[in-house]
């Protein structure tokens, strides 16, 4: 009991199996909280992540802009790419359609069978990915990993040490990288500690990079990316712009102590402010203007909803016959 | 076939191959794919392993460069590195002895916990 406690206190991102379980968690909302991932894709699981349809979707969509972030030479020639957390070779059907050869890693034996069953095209190996890649140095061209480098903060095991195994992961997936290769993997944080410490031993390995938030505005759609890259940061190095993204809102949690004076001017109320006619946006009576439905898009299509591009029709008056 | 070559590093390099099952299988044939991992391939340790598992059309000594233009030699080069896999066996570490077992060809190179 001891020796749990005062592991979750110096790693209060990590979270020990036998601590639990949040009561509220929903069946598929997290998997990493309810086993370990060896046990948890078992065989059952394995072919219900395979068959259904949503995932599939979801998975080609990730690994698409995973791809993309990626940004190979456009030169037609195909590279070795390494897919960590291959699972059912979802990932790596994507990258066979770009044309490139891949190599699939997992922990999870059922799943890597159906892979075999949908007779995946890269080649796979049974590894776990918190004890090195084994792979020999600077022949892989980049890296992609869709929804797996969260399950190594977790300590499954008795000798499962969550920072150990990040130190493990990246140093070795540095090393066979080659020189400018980029890796890109998506992930689901659990908070913001988490994703520090990932962070962190990314760069402590020698990489250069960060994150990258694609439609930070929404819940559903806000996916998150860590894009790095090998070498020293340069500007070849600097993160790639996030889809549905205006500025830069996401402000870190972090720099509230920093910044605590300049909040507290913020708070203090003018008096003049006090006297401001209280509806002040009252919609005229003509209807809703062309700047408030160009907003409303704007607001929408930072959301990632789907809509419709602008036009010299939007919010056009009709003619008065109609 | 391919991870075996490109694997290695647990302990040392190369895996020492025990072959109990070789199937060969069709990939298409990609020149810029091989040129492209020609560099980065350990030639000694691909000869050594398609020569056990029964290919032994590969040169011994480390070819120059300039064979990649030849079309014959790469076609070899493409038969040992892609089409050729491994099934059923054991890729075995020099060092340590450490069997790595290879079922339906996926090597399981998981560790215990006392190895890491």
């Amino acid at each position: 009991m001891f020796l749990w406690l005062s592991k979750t206190s110096t790693a209060p991102s990590c979270r020990s199996v036998k601590s639990p379980p949040p009561h509220s968690v929903k069946m598929s909302s997290r998997p990493e909280l309810q086993a370990p991932p060896e046990i948890f894709y078992d065989d059952v699981e394995a072919r219900k992540y395979t068959s259904s349809s949503r995932i599939v979707g979801i998975q080609a969509e990730l690994s698409e802009r995973a791809l993309e972030l990626l940004a190979l030479p456009d030169d037609d020639v195909p590279r070795l790419l390494l897919d960590i957390g291959c699972g059912s070779g979802l990932s790596g059907e994507t990258i066979s359609e770009h044309g490139h050869e891949w190599i699939g890693l997992d922990i999870s034996k059922s799943m890597l069978d159906v892979a075999l069953e949908r007779e995946a095209d890269g080649d796979l190996i049974l590894g776990d990915m918190g004890q090195g890649l084994g792979i020999r140095p600077g022949v892989i061209d980049g890296a992609i990993s869709i929804s797996a480098v969260q399950w190594l903060c977790n300590a499954d095991k008795s000798c499962h040490e969550p920072r150990l195994r990040l130190k493990a992961f990246f140093g070795s997936l540095y090393r066979c990288l080659g020189r400018g290769a980029r890796a890109v993997f998506q992930l689901y944080p659990e908070n913001n500690a988490q994703r520090e410490l990932i962070l962190s031993y990314a760069m402590r390995a020698g990489f250069a990079g960060g994150v990258v938030i694609d439609y930070p505005h929404s819940s559903k759609k806000r996916k998150e990316y860590l894009v790095l890259t090998c070498g020293p940061p340069s500007m070849s190095t600097t993160t790639p712009n996030a889809k549905g993204e205006d500025e830069n809102i996401c402000s870190d949690d972090d720099d509230d102590d920093d910044d605590g004076s300049e909040d507290e001017e913020n708070q203090t109320v003018c008096i003049s402010d006090r006297h401001r006619p209280r509806k002040k946006q009252r919609i005229t009576k003509k209807g809703k203007t062309k700047s408030w439905v160009l907003q409303k898009k704007e607001k929408m299509r930072s959301k990632g909803n789907v809509v419709p591009p602008d036009s010299k029709y939007t919010a056009r008056k009709r003619k008065a016959r109609f | 076939m391919l991870s075996s070559n490109i694997k290695g590093v647990i302990n040392g390099f190369p895996l020492r191959i025990e072959v109990e099952k070789v199937v060969e299988k069709q990939v298409d044939f990609n020149p810029d794919f091989l040129k492209n991992m020609f560099s980065k391939i350990d030639w000694k340790a691909l000869a050594d392993a398609s020569k056990i598992m029964g290919y032994a059309e590969l040169p011994e000594e480390v070819p120059d460069a300039s064979v990649l233009d030849s079309d014959e030699f790469l076609q070899k080069f493409h038969h040992a590195l892609l089409e050729l896999h491994l099934e059923e066996g054991a890729l075995v570490c020099p060092e340590t002895g450490r069997r790595f077992p290879v079922n339906k060809g996926i090597p399981n190179m998981l560790l215990h916990e006392d190895e890491v």
